[in-house]
């Protein structure tokens, strides 16, 4: 089915994709292989999947994803960046690879990828407890202000994680050391968001998309998002930079990359490919359904934000006494 | 009520009774294969469930994981090989069940009261669900480090032989979950530079390799069990009934217990069925008989993982918290499917809801039928020689361990759990032991410091909230236990010679 009406646009408009086509070498003339540092049925797996999905619909070719999980990320992030460089073996990064090499956990870092397009990005939020005394991000920095170092506890990944960070630059962000508010590390969101609401905790950092659940529930309340804009899925929650002039965003974002070397013609098939996938509608309607923040940039302007994200996070790792070197 | 018929309406679409029938079998067939796991089964469904509507794609995982939990009991009687971490806790009574001339008995039991479980798992989750949600979410990290002092306890009482040996074991497991970077203090430990060490050594592959492959290593190095008397394969649910019956607490007791753990996040069937066996130990009239092939264990231990497993959907459900990693998945696909967790979904998707609710009853029902057509095929193992049926099983977990991840490194890493498990076996070290360590010991960590951290060093608030403190006493009075019976019989020896 798939296939069929790929040979039908082909068929009906040889003038528009025929004419690229004939003047490089074409590619993919075989299936290729996505992996996914990360397990099956988590949040980077969803993303991919899709992504390989609408990628078939564009390149009439089956895109595999192949789940390589271990070693916190680094297992399958290596495993792209080790593949060979015929543009057949291409997978996810995630922001995990701006951050492993500052802690001496691996030598990789984004320098040994192509870059071929960022397709999410999911920012932190910043959740309390429903009974909390703060209405709204103002409040809750002055809390933060007039408290002992230490005083005020908050989670939402584990000691160095990427919601651990976005709280050393928030902090940061409002001329605070990034230790002002003690880390309270934790197997990850779910865990943090259900002590949130037991409360143990006074706040906690980690995305918006990961609290959802919680917020629906109304035992979570989100006073700011860490972001440049607001998100789709929640037009409510407001910047920081609205609520309360600060301008700090980080967050979680991923993107499609190969090994160093792929051709020319398999990096600006999969460039242009991967920019129709982002706009399409199957993509637009999943991404907002669940959640995840869009973000997307082309292959040049992925390379940019691995550079700056890598600068970026590895300041805050510096700041938070987290960093090796 | 209109919610209602419009849930039956689509549980009973085509394509859903065949997902749900295809799945039924898969996780039959994956469950009771040594090796393989009902959370890999169900992580090896996710792809598939990407092509389904949203209705059959989470009919897939439910039955699937059901099936699976039920039918690792399957090897963990006729081989001694656990299916599932799940049915760990009470395989060597299975087997001894067998060894007696019992598995119709054995395997009966597993799979009637694992139906029951189910099925009463299920009314609790559409009974109960709001308040049971108020009990997850009143447990912060302290009552969970108690939960998992609670949890690690049980490896004394379950085991046969020494409790200074189990606890040896039990120790052993801390120290290898103390590996890689997934600590509290996000540092890596004991990984000596090598990458794949840094995510830590998971469950699965140590159960695999602690049971399976020093299974096979021992049917190697040891002469072949006196066969069992050639005979027909008994009715499986004549004596359930009996059963049912005589062990009528045991079972209630048993589900009560699997409810309250399964949902508790992070706590899941595993932990389920080790304190159900350790209860039933505690309470029985006749706890020598534990261990020499009894089943009332089996009865209890084999409905609570059961019925966790309906009740850990409850936070998933209403909070998107998951109670285990089968519900972790799980959570993944209903998001993809737009069934986003929450209170919502109760209120404005009801008629979906209902549909969970009609594909775990039927789910459980399904299993009995199926699960007898399992059992009997399977009964054939006892028939094969021992030299066609070890090679198999270990071709098994070597695909299972590369299966999980893609990585060569898990199938090394059920070698060397292997080779270990063989070598505490000979000792007399229990290897169900060393597998509740590693199960509980990143839970026990990370709620032991992260309390601290929140604490700010003090030990105080472990004793001071409600629930916290109950569960407090509880440790200590199973702690103490011994000591205080000790002095009792002291006193009163004393007394009786005054």
């Amino acid at each position: 089915m798939v296939i069929t009406s790929r040979r039908l646009i082909l068929g009906a408009t040889p003038a528009l994709i025929a004419a690229p086509a004939l003047a490089q070498p074409r590619w993919p003339v075989r299936p290729v292989q996505l992996l996914c540092p990360w397990a099956a049925g988590g949040g980077t797996d969803a993303v991919v999947r899709i992504i390989a999905s609408l990628l078939e619909k564009e390149l009439g070719q089956p895109f595999n994803v192949i789940n390589r999980t271990g070693g916190s990320g680094v297992v399958g992030h290596a495993a792209i960046a080790q593949a060979a460089p015929d543009g057949y073996t291409l997978g996810m990064i995630t922001a995990e690879i701006c951050m492993l090499h500052w802690q001496g956990l691996t030598e990789l870092t984004f320098r040994n990828y192509t870059p071929l397009g960022l397709m999410n990005n999911d920012p932190p939020g910043i959740q309390v407890n429903v009974s909390a005394p703060y209405q709204n991000v103002q409040q809750l920095a002055d809390a933060i202000r007039a408290s002992r170092p230490g005083q005020l506890k908050a989670s939402g990944t584990g000691q160095g994680g990427i919601w651990h960070l976005a709280l050393a630059g928030w902090l940061m962000a409002m001329r605070l050391p990034a230790n002002h508010v003690r880390w309270v590390p934790s197997n990850g969101a779910a865990p943090a968001m259900q002590d949130l609401a037991a409360g143990g905790l006074d706040f906690t950092t980690n995305s918006v998309v990961e609290a959802r659940a919680m917020l629906d529930a109304n035992r979570a309340r989100s006073l700011a998002v860490m972001s440049g804009e607001r998100l789709g899925a929640f037009p409510n929650i407001p910047t920081l930079k609205e609520a309360m002039n600060i301008d700090y965003a980080t967050g979680a974002w991923r993107g499609i990359a190969g090994p160093l070397n792929i051709p020319a013609e398999a990096r600006n098939a999969m460039n242009a490919a991967l920019g129709r996938v982002f706009r399409s509608a199957e993509y637009v309607a999943f991404m907002n359904n669940r959640g995840f923040g869009m973000s997307y940039a082309d292959a040049e302007g992925f390379g940019r934000h691995l550079a700056a994200a890598d600068a970026s996070l590895g300041d805050a790792m510096k700041a938070a006494g987290l960093a090796r070197s | 009520m209109e919610a209602l018929l419009e849930g039956f309406r689509l549980v009973m679409a085509t394509d859903v009774l065949i997902a749900i029938f295809a799945s039924a079998i898969y996780g039959l067939v994956v469950g009771s294969l040594p090796g393989l796991s009902a959370t890999m089964a169900t992580a090896l469904l996710v792809p598939v469930t990407f092509w389904l509507s949203p209705i059959a794609a989470i009919a897939t995982i439910i039955t699937a994981s059901a099936m699976a939990i039920f039918s690792g009991d399957i090897p963990g009687a006729l081989l001694r090989i656990p299916g599932t971490p799940a049915s760990a806790a009470y395989t060597d009574e299975a087997y001894a069940l067998t060894r007696k001339g019992q598995a119709e008995l054995a395997l009966g039991a597993g799979l009637w009261f694992s139906a029951i479980g189910g099925i009463v798992g299920t009314i609790s989750l559409m009974l109960l669900a709001p308040a049971l949600a108020e009990i997850a979410l009143s447990f912060s990290t302290y009552e969970y480090f108690w939960l998992a002092l609670l949890g690690l306890m049980c490896a004394t009482l379950v085991a046969r032989s020494s409790p200074i040996k189990a606890i040896a074991s039990m120790l052993l497991g801390l120290l290898i979950a103390c590996i890689g970077m997934e600590n509290p203090a996000g540092t890596p430990r004991f990984t000596f530079g090598i990458p794949d060490l840094l995510g830590g050594i998971e469950p699965i592959p140590a159960l695999v390799g602690v049971f399976a492959v020093s299974e096979v290593m021992r049917a190697m190095a040891e002469a072949e069990p006196p066969k069992l008397p050639r005979r027909k394969f008994g009715s499986i649910l004549a004596n359930q009934w009996a059963l049912t019956k005589k062990y009528q607490w045991p079972m209630w007791r048993g589900n009560f217990v699997g409810i309250i753990i399964g949902v508790l996040p992070g706590a899941g069937a595993d932990m389920a069925a080790w304190v159900s066996y350790a209860m039933s130990k505690k309470f029985s009239k006749e706890p020598e008989k534990f261990g020499t092939g009894h089943p009332e264990g089996l009865v209890e231990a084999g409905s609570s993982n059961n019925a966790s497993l309906a009740s850990g959907w409850v936070p998933s459900l209403l909070f998107g918290i998951p109670g285990d990693t089968i519900t972790a998945i799980a959570i993944g696909v209903l998001y993809m499917k737009g069934l986003n967790p929450g209170p919502t979904l109760f209120t404005e998707r009801a008629s979906s809801m209902y549909a969970l609710y009609i594909i775990f009853i039927m789910a459980n029902i399904i299993m009995i039928p199926l699960g007898i057509l399992m059992i009997r095929a399977a009964s054939t193992v006892l028939r094969a020689p021992r030299s066609a049926v070890m090679p198999v099983i270990l071709l098994l977990c070597a695909v299972g361990a590369f299966a999980t991840g893609n990585n060569l490194f898990a199938v090394l890493l059920v070698a060397l759990f292997g080779v270990l498990g063989f070598v505490m076996e000979k000792n007399g070290y229990p290897v169900a032991a060393l597998v509740l360590g590693i199960v509980m010991g990143s839970m026990l960590e990370q709620s032991f410091v992260t309390s601290l951290i929140k604490s700010d060093g003090d030990v105080l608030p472990f004793f001071e909230r409600p629930v916290s403190s109950f569960l407090a006493a509880l440790t200590f009075s199973a702690l103490l236990w011994p000591l205080f019976a000790w002095a009792w019989m002291r006193l009163s020896r004393r007394r009786a010679s005054a």
